[in-house]
């Protein structure tokens, strides 16, 4: 298709303006004196090998098999979340929402993109696109559909569009014939999805 | 402000399109990006509710067609030189004034896990009690400043239930125009899906928005 070949062009000139000129601003800011390109080396390691939804993972699998740090989980999921080292930045304040067999629970920042990165690392493309932001709380049945999932009328959908610095993990029912599995083999089962609500977990 | 980031309840945007096995960035400059935009931040000239209006307004046409790092290169810029960190001849020629100083920058590699791990809580303390409680009605206010808010257009003059009380928060509107922090209770308020998209709604559907104390009125 010509017109896709021309559009492809355009875009991939418009990509490498784009790199040329956070190179420009880099270097700029570098030589100023205003950023050490160290510290920007390990943000990006940090949150490609540091932050991410294994984090989440680990709590969502301690919360199945220990049902003291759950409570503790539900109560005050700041504090127990730290438990197990994460914090900060962009999960300052967290709640967790439970899914049960009556309610399940989606996560949607419908002004921006708030994410709670400490454990789920940094957002998707399509928790950021203005189609998820702007049908998630006006038709979440509809948005989970086009993930594959089919709530029943029967089962509560609760939307938390968050809108302050309160960030929102889900917390994914276990799935069942799990009984056997240790917190290792049920971390790998939990998917960054699972966690947003856009999935359920299913057994392996 | 009633921008095209107030998203919520439009339609025409499509259907959602999850991408199989993501990356972290989609090209090294997207982590430069966000790398760059936190390391100027730590220079405290600005806020993260002023980060965030900085983003808003972008023109509109703007706001939708670039993608969410693109955004942030803007915004970045845009906070940069309305800092007085850069000067705009800087950035068009890319090279530092000689008569600005040299400055010595704050975030270094060893403070970045750190300054990550510790983030920037927005609770305070608060002499003052609520003034609501859980279970109480509420409606949430008319309210269309032309500045930043939290409260969107979708749930203004709609009825909910106070479901949790979290305590004192920085309020955005103030914060964003370094006009002080005023920080004010937050609560999450309950809407039924039927409060805020009418009839066909299920009716045991609800949506959560946590809304400052001033987005509030009893009901």
């Amino acid at each position: 298709m010509a017109n896709d070949h021309a559009h492809d062009h355009e875009r991939d000139n418009h990509l490498s303006e784009t790199v040329l000129r956070v190179k420009a601003l880099e270097s700029l800011l570098v030589e100023k004196g205003l950023v050490d390109p160290a510290a920007l080396d390990a943000m990006v390691d940090a949150y490609e090998n540091k932050i991410g939804p294994r984090n989440g993972a680990r709590v969502v699998a301690r919360a199945w098999t220990d049902p003291a740090f759950k409570a503790r989980l539900l109560a005050d999921a700041t504090a127990a979340i730290a438990e197990l080292g994460y914090s900060g930045a962009q999960g300052e304040h967290m709640v967790v929402v439970e899914n049960t067999a009556s309610v399940h629970n989606l996560v949607v920042c419908t002004l921006c993109s708030c994410y709670p990165w400490p454990v789920l690392g940094l957002p998707p493309v399509w928790y950021k696109s203005s189609a998820y932001r702007s049908r998630a709380v006006i038709d979440p049945r509809g948005v989970l559909r086009e993930f594959g999932l089919d709530v029943p009328d029967t089962v509560a959908v609760r939307v938390w569009d968050s809108t302050a610095e309160i960030r929102y993990l889900v917390l994914p029912e276990r799935p069942a014939a799990t009984e056997g599995m240790s917190v290792e083999q049920l971390e790998v089962l939990v998917t960054r999805d699972t966690m947003i609500g856009t999935a359920r977990v299913t057994p392996p | 402000m009633n921008g095209v980031h107030d998203m919520g309840g439009m339609h025409g945007f499509g259907p959602v399109e999850p991408e199989p096995n993501e990356p972290v960035f989609h090209a090294p400059w997207e982590g430069r990006v966000l790398a760059l935009r936190r390391a100027l931040g730590a220079w405290r000239k600005w806020n993260i509710d002023a980060g965030r209006h900085s983003i808003e307004t972008l023109p509109p046409a703007d706001y939708l067609r670039m993608s969410y790092y693109e955004k942030w290169l803007a915004s970045a810029i845009k906070l940069a030189i309305g800092a007085g960190l850069i000067t705009l001849r800087e950035l068009e020629t890319g090279r530092r004034d000689p008569a600005l100083p040299v400055a010595t920058p704050p975030l270094t590699a060893d403070k970045v896990m750190p300054a990550l791990l510790k983030g920037s809580p927005t609770q305070r303390e608060m002499a003052a009690s609520p003034r609501f409680a859980p279970g109480q009605a509420v409606r949430a206010r008319q309210l269309h400043p032309a500045g930043h808010t939290r409260l969107p257009r979708y749930v203004r003059g709609k009825l909910g239930i106070i479901e949790r009380d979290h305590g004192a928060h920085v309020f955005p509107d103030s914060n964003a125009k370094f006009q002080g922090e005023n920080p004010q209770y937050l609560y999450t308020v309950r809407f039924t899906a039927r409060a805020l998209w009418g009839e066909a709604a299920n009716p045991a559907d609800a949506v959560y928005l946590d809304l400052w104390e001033e987005y509030l009125d009893g009901a």
